[in-house]
């Protein structure tokens, strides 16, 4: 059993509540690097889902772990408080993210993808890398851990679709701007929905930037036994859980990736009609 | 309730088989085991041979002619008790052992009739004594010495049972969440009851056997973790769980599983209760499972308990079938179609990614290679299509990379097969030994269970040495 140790909402627009839960897991704590993942199971009848490790603290051997409440587990998850436990938690997992020496990195996150991109952006402040970061968000309600981001970037950036803070546009729209501004950019790392990191790929592949993207398959096991998470990855096929989650942008098979997210769609929405949280948003 | 193979004057005795009705519509075991009457008639068949052959065949050495005769007696305590001194899981191996290829094919009663259905009286005394009292360790002056065991599929589970009676002080690490390894998410309820692993483990840990799931050796500890940590040998029976695909086109359309996602979904995770339990499967009407082994039928037989219209796809013909015969009899009987001499070619999908068809060609058998099987040859002009909205590649798997990778001072082989001593267990650090499928590749249970007590004994050896 794994203990809730602290319990946060980040953003609450009334359907994409996106919760923040400390988990006490010490050897998990211990051992985590930046790309990072764990695999959860809340209870007996639960399934197991992979999210980023998004920090630690060695001190108390807490884990946190930035979760959007989607469907079923996720709003499961985001109805614990502090003090109320988790059945399993294992990690971490996955390849730790390796930066040789960059002068330059810009770091994009969309969505919930910033979540994972803060303890990459930590990182390589840390390393003494110039950090630029660039995160984005339908609107400005739903941005989460901008302080946390800020604190730790050199260049910082948001861009809202529809304009309601920063820059209105796409992330890209910003990456487009600096390369047009001739800012040298060694690395891009991306971490978001599909449709953005595959637009940033699209970007970056015709100035030759090397680009990293940070995947979300579907996963069972998260050890590289049952093969869910397969993706194509230059013509060859990778499982996300062992080789990954990061793979180099300008290779991965994203439109593959989208289809395979949407798998179980069907049975997704109907396993959360029956919790009766069907399309109203959260179950409290 | 059905006596399939009707006991001829001389000829074994017959297990009660769940009718095909009932079976395809549920996952309650299949083989129903003996009655005491039938236990003791099947014993009284065993010879009592001077030199009991059977016990060559069986990769741990049973006195498999003192524990029949133990049971012609109707003493079944004492007959468990003789299988114990050499296996400490009897109610999985009764179960799930190749005994027609092991212990039985030796028996001298089968040169002429029907063998001595040796597993099943296994299986009979391991149910019969299930329930009541089991042994007791007494470790009260034990040296406390640990001992780690990583893994807790028979080859772990064989080692640390071994360990504990010798009065280690043993921790099991599991990655998953539940022990019991390929018992566990890889064969079928229906084919062994998962409550009996359940109760295995449940022994180990009476027996003093702590066990921490979720810790994946390689990751969450290292092996000089686990030294440092004060644990004097380590034990790694981690498996083969790296599943091979076929490596042909369209493979990562939706609808394609490996077997052991497909089974792992349904068995551990109880796929088949979504959405109670919130691990969703997606099956249909039509599945295809490529391969012929265990695992192809294990997924078969599942996939047909969900509902659907199940073939298998084998390249070769249905003698060269690596499964065990009774499976395959048994998935004769639940009707799942045989397409054998097939070979797939491509997988067809539709515009949302689903698979919805599997190109195969015809295949004949030419001259026997190397491995003394007559290699299939494609037929020029023979492809075929079968329409499927699901198919399970069966086709194998290799070691599980984890804790190879983390640890680069262990040698492997080219597949990543950890190497040992026979002898032993042994592996290229000292105080590390390793067992089971990881070290041979896929193979069986009691070979694994074989492998953790050869390692154990090569462990004990080891730290007294030591001293
Ligand atoms: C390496 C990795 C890191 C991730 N990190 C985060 C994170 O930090 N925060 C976060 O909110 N989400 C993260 N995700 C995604 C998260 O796992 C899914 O949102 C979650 O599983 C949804 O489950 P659900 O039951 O709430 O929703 P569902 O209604 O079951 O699914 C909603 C969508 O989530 C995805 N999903 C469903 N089941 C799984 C599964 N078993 N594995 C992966 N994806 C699945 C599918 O795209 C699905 O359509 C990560 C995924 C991966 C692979
Ligand atoms: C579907 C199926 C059907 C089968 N049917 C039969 C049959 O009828 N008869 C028969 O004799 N054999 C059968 N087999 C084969 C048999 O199950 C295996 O040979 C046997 O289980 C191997 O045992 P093992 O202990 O070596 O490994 P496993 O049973 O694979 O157990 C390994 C365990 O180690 C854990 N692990 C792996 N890596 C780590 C790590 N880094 N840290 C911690 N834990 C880790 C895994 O999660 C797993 O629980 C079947 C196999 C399958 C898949
Ligand atoms: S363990 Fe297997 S091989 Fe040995 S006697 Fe029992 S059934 Fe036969
Ligand atoms: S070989 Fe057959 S008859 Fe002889 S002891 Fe073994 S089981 Fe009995
Ligand atoms: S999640 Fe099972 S192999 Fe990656
Ligand atoms: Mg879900």
């Amino acid at each position: 059993m794994f203990k809730v140790l602290r319990k946060k909402v980040l953003s609450d627009t009334g359907n994409d509540r996106v919760v923040l839960l400390d988990i006490e897991a010490p050897l998990v704590a211990k051992k985590h690097q930046p790309g990072h993942f764990i695999m959860l199971r809340i209870d007996e009848k639960g399934e197991r889902i992979p999210l980023t490790i998004a920090d630690t603290n060695l001190e108390t051997g807490a884990v946190t772990i930035i979760a959007q409440e989607v469907g079923i587990t996720s709003k499961q998850l985001g109805r614990l408080e502090a003090g109320d436990y988790i059945l399993d938690f294992v990690g971490p997992l996955g390849q730790a993210a390796h930066y040789p020496e960059h002068k330059h990195v810009v770091c994009i996150g969309g969505g919930l993808g910033v979540a994972p991109l803060y303890p990459e952006v930590k990182h390589l402040h840390e390393i003494d890398s110039h950090v630029t970061t660039i995160i984005g968000a339908r609107t400005k309600e739903i941005l989460i851990l901008e302080e946390e981001m800020r604190k730790h970037s050199h260049q910082f950036y948001v861009a809202t679709d529809d304009g309601s803070y920063g820059t209105k546009g796409f992330v890209t729209t910003v990456l487009q701007q600096m390369i047009d501004d001739q800012q040298p950019v060694d690395l891009v790392i991306a971490i978001g929905p599909i449709p953005m990191m595959k637009a940033v790929a699209n970007l970056t592949r015709q100035y030759n930037i090397k680009t990293l993207v940070s995947l979300n398959s579907l996963m069972v096991d998260g050890t590289g036994m049952c093969g869910a998470c397969r993706v194509t990855v230059g013509g060859e096929t990778k499982f996300t859980c062992i080789d990954g989650p990061e793979f180099d942008g300008h290779l991965v098979d994203f439109d593959e990736q989208m289809r395979r997210l949407n798998m179980y769609k069907d049975k997704e929405k109907s396993a959360l009609a029956l919790e009766g949280c069907g399309g109203v948003g959260r179950c409290h | 309730m059905s006596l399939n193979n009707q006991s001829k004057l001389g000829g074994r005795q017959p297990m009660s088989l769940l009718e095909d009705q009932l079976r395809i519509s549920g996952f309650g075991e299949v083989a129903l085991g003996y009655t005491e009457e039938q236990a003791i008639a099947e014993a009284k068949r065993c010879l009592q041979c001077k030199k009991p052959l059977c016990q060559q065949g069986c990769p741990v050495n049973i006195d498999i002619k003192d524990f029949i005769g133990l049971i012609a007696e109707g003493k079944f305590s004492e007959a468990c008790e003789k299988i114990k001194e050499k296996n400490s899981l009897p109610a999985v191996c009764g179960r799930v052992c190749p005994q027609e290829e092991q212990c039985e094919i030796k028996c001298i009663v089968g040169i002429k009739g029907e063998a001595v259905a040796i597993g099943r009286l296994e299986r009979f005394v391991a149910d019969h004594v299930m329930s009541m009292e089991r042994e007791k360790v007494d470790c009260a002056i034990q040296a406390g010495k640990k001992v780690a065991v990583v893994g807790s599929g028979p080859a772990g589970l064989a080692c640390a049972s071994e360990l504990a009676k010798l009065c280690y002080d043993v921790t099991m690490y599991e990655a998953f969440h539940e022990p019991g390894g390929v018992l566990m998410y890889g064969i079928p309820q229906f084919r062994l009851p998962k409550e009996i692993v359940k109760e295995e483990v449940e022994f180990l840990r009476q027996i003093g056997v702590k066990i921490e799931c979720n810790v994946i050796i390689g990751k969450t500890l290292t092996i000089d973790d686990l030294f440092a940590m004060g644990f004097e040998a380590v034990f790694l029976g981690t498996g083969a769980g790296l599943p091979y695909f076929l490596g042909i086109e369209g493979e990562n359309l939706n609808g394609v599983y490996s077997a052991n996602e497909f089974l792992t979904r349904v068995n551990l995770m109880r796929a088949y209760k979504f959405p109670e339990y919130r691990t969703p499967v997606h099956v249909g009407n039509r599945v295809a499972v490529v391969g012929a082994g265990n695992v192809a039928m294990d997924a078969a037989r599942t996939a047909k308990r969900l509902g659907a219209e199940v073939h298998i796809i084998y390249r070769r013909s249905e003698e060269e079938m690596p499964a065990r015969k009774e499976e395959i009899e048994h998935a004769k009987e639940e009707e799942i179609q045989f397409q054998t001499l097939s070979n797939p070619l491509r997988l067809i999908g539709d515009d949302k990614g689903y698979v919805t068809g599997i190109v195969c060609e015809k295949m004949e058998l030419g001259e026997p290679d190397s491995s003394g099987r007559r290699r299939p040859q494609p037929i020029p002009n023979s492809e075929f299509t079968i329409d499927i909205d699901t198919l399970v590649v069966a086709v194998g798997q290799g070691p599980n990379p984890i804790v190879t990778q983390a640890t680069p001072e262990l040698q492997v082989n080219k597949w990543g097969n950890i190497i040992v001593d026979e002898q032993t267990g042994a592996t290229s650090i000292p105080g590390v030994y390793a067992g089971g499928d990881v070290v041979t590749g896929a193979a069986t249970v009691i070979k694994a269970m074989g492998a953790g007590k050869i390692a154990a004994v090569g462990i004990h050896d080891y730290l007294i040495a030591k001293e």
